[in-house]
């Protein structure tokens, strides 16, 4: 599980610590995972939201620069990669490590048609937002009405 | 001594739920903690946390990491998909006292918080010489 955030709000302090006992208790869940057959989380977490003209997608990679990071669109899919490098030096003697450290990918569908090569995307400290503009068949459009003359 | 024993003392404190922001909620942020020869380092993931927006303090043995975040999106947005919350990151740890709490330093760069936590003289490895007898 790279990246989870504990919150602060009791519920979700609830399902953290519901987590922390599975992973107390049953350490092989976390760890033996061989073929990659469990069910995983998302990487990167993801927020997706849409104005009339755009889908917005905003994912958390603090750490990452744009190098880092790609970004490809295809078909109406959209897929966030990148890795986050393992910075900690030789001599140090680790802790706690919470922070999720490798490889990612993540796709997700669109549901819409989009204009692939007008897809941008932006790194703000640690923030990546891209802007997918919809296809302009399935932007709204204003229709002019006009009186006819007689 | 093993090297980790004194780090035994750098617990975490109970959340506190004291802080609320305009933005309602308050995250804690996930945290890697490494001890080199003459520091510890805390580095904290804070995405979208400018410098600017960054309290660190130092107060009787504890250390709060309070990271201001301005919120990216509105009430009226139309999500999608929401996976995660965005607001201020905060928390607190208690260190141990052979902690130099005057050289504390902190940096950030791309949304990661870095505090050096320089150790006390008394807590440096040391070499000592060997006379002959």
């Amino acid at each position: 599980m790279m990246l989870s955030r504990n919150t602060v709000n009791p519920i979700h302090r609830l399902r953290d610590e519901i987590d922390q006992l599975f992973s107390d208790v049953l350490p092989s869940f976390q760890t033996w995972d061989p073929f990659g057959m469990l069910p995983t989380r998302g990487f990167p977490a993801m927020n997706v939201w849409e104005d009339p003209q755009n889908i917005y997608v905003e994912a958390e990679l603090p750490g990452l620069k744009m190098s880092d990071i790609e970004v490809l669109v295809s078909g109406d899919e959209l897929t966030i990669k990148g890795e986050r490098r393992d910075t900690t030096p030789e001599s140090a003697s680790v802790h706690r490590r919470e922070r999720g450290m490798g490889s990612f990918a993540r796709t997700i569908h669109l549901a819409v048609p989009i204009e692939h090569d007008k897809v941008a995307a932006e790194l703000r400290d640690g923030v990546l937002s891209v802007t997918v503009p919809k296809a302009e068949a399935v932007r709204p459009r204003k229709i002019e009405v006009r009186m006819l003359e007689k | 001594m093993p090297a980790t024993t004194e780090l035994s003392r750098t617990k975490e404190r109970p959340a506190t739920r004291a802080e609320q922001t305009r933005n309602g909620q308050v995250y804690h942020p996930n945290v890697d903690i490494l001890e080199l020869p003459e520091e510890l380092l805390v580095i904290a993931d804070v995405p979208g946390a400018r410098r600017d927006g960054i309290d660190v303090r130092f107060e009787n043995g504890t250390l709060t990491i309070h990271a201001r975040i301005e919120p990216r999106q509105n009430d009226e947005t139309a999500y999608l998909m929401r996976e995660y919350g965005v607001g201020d990151f905060h928390r607190s740890f208690e260190v141990s006292e052979w902690i130099d709490a005057q050289r504390i330093s902190a940096e950030i760069a791309n949304g990661v918080l870095t505090l050096h936590l320089p150790k006390s003289e008394e807590a440096r490895p040391r070499k000592i010489p060997v006379r002959a007898g």
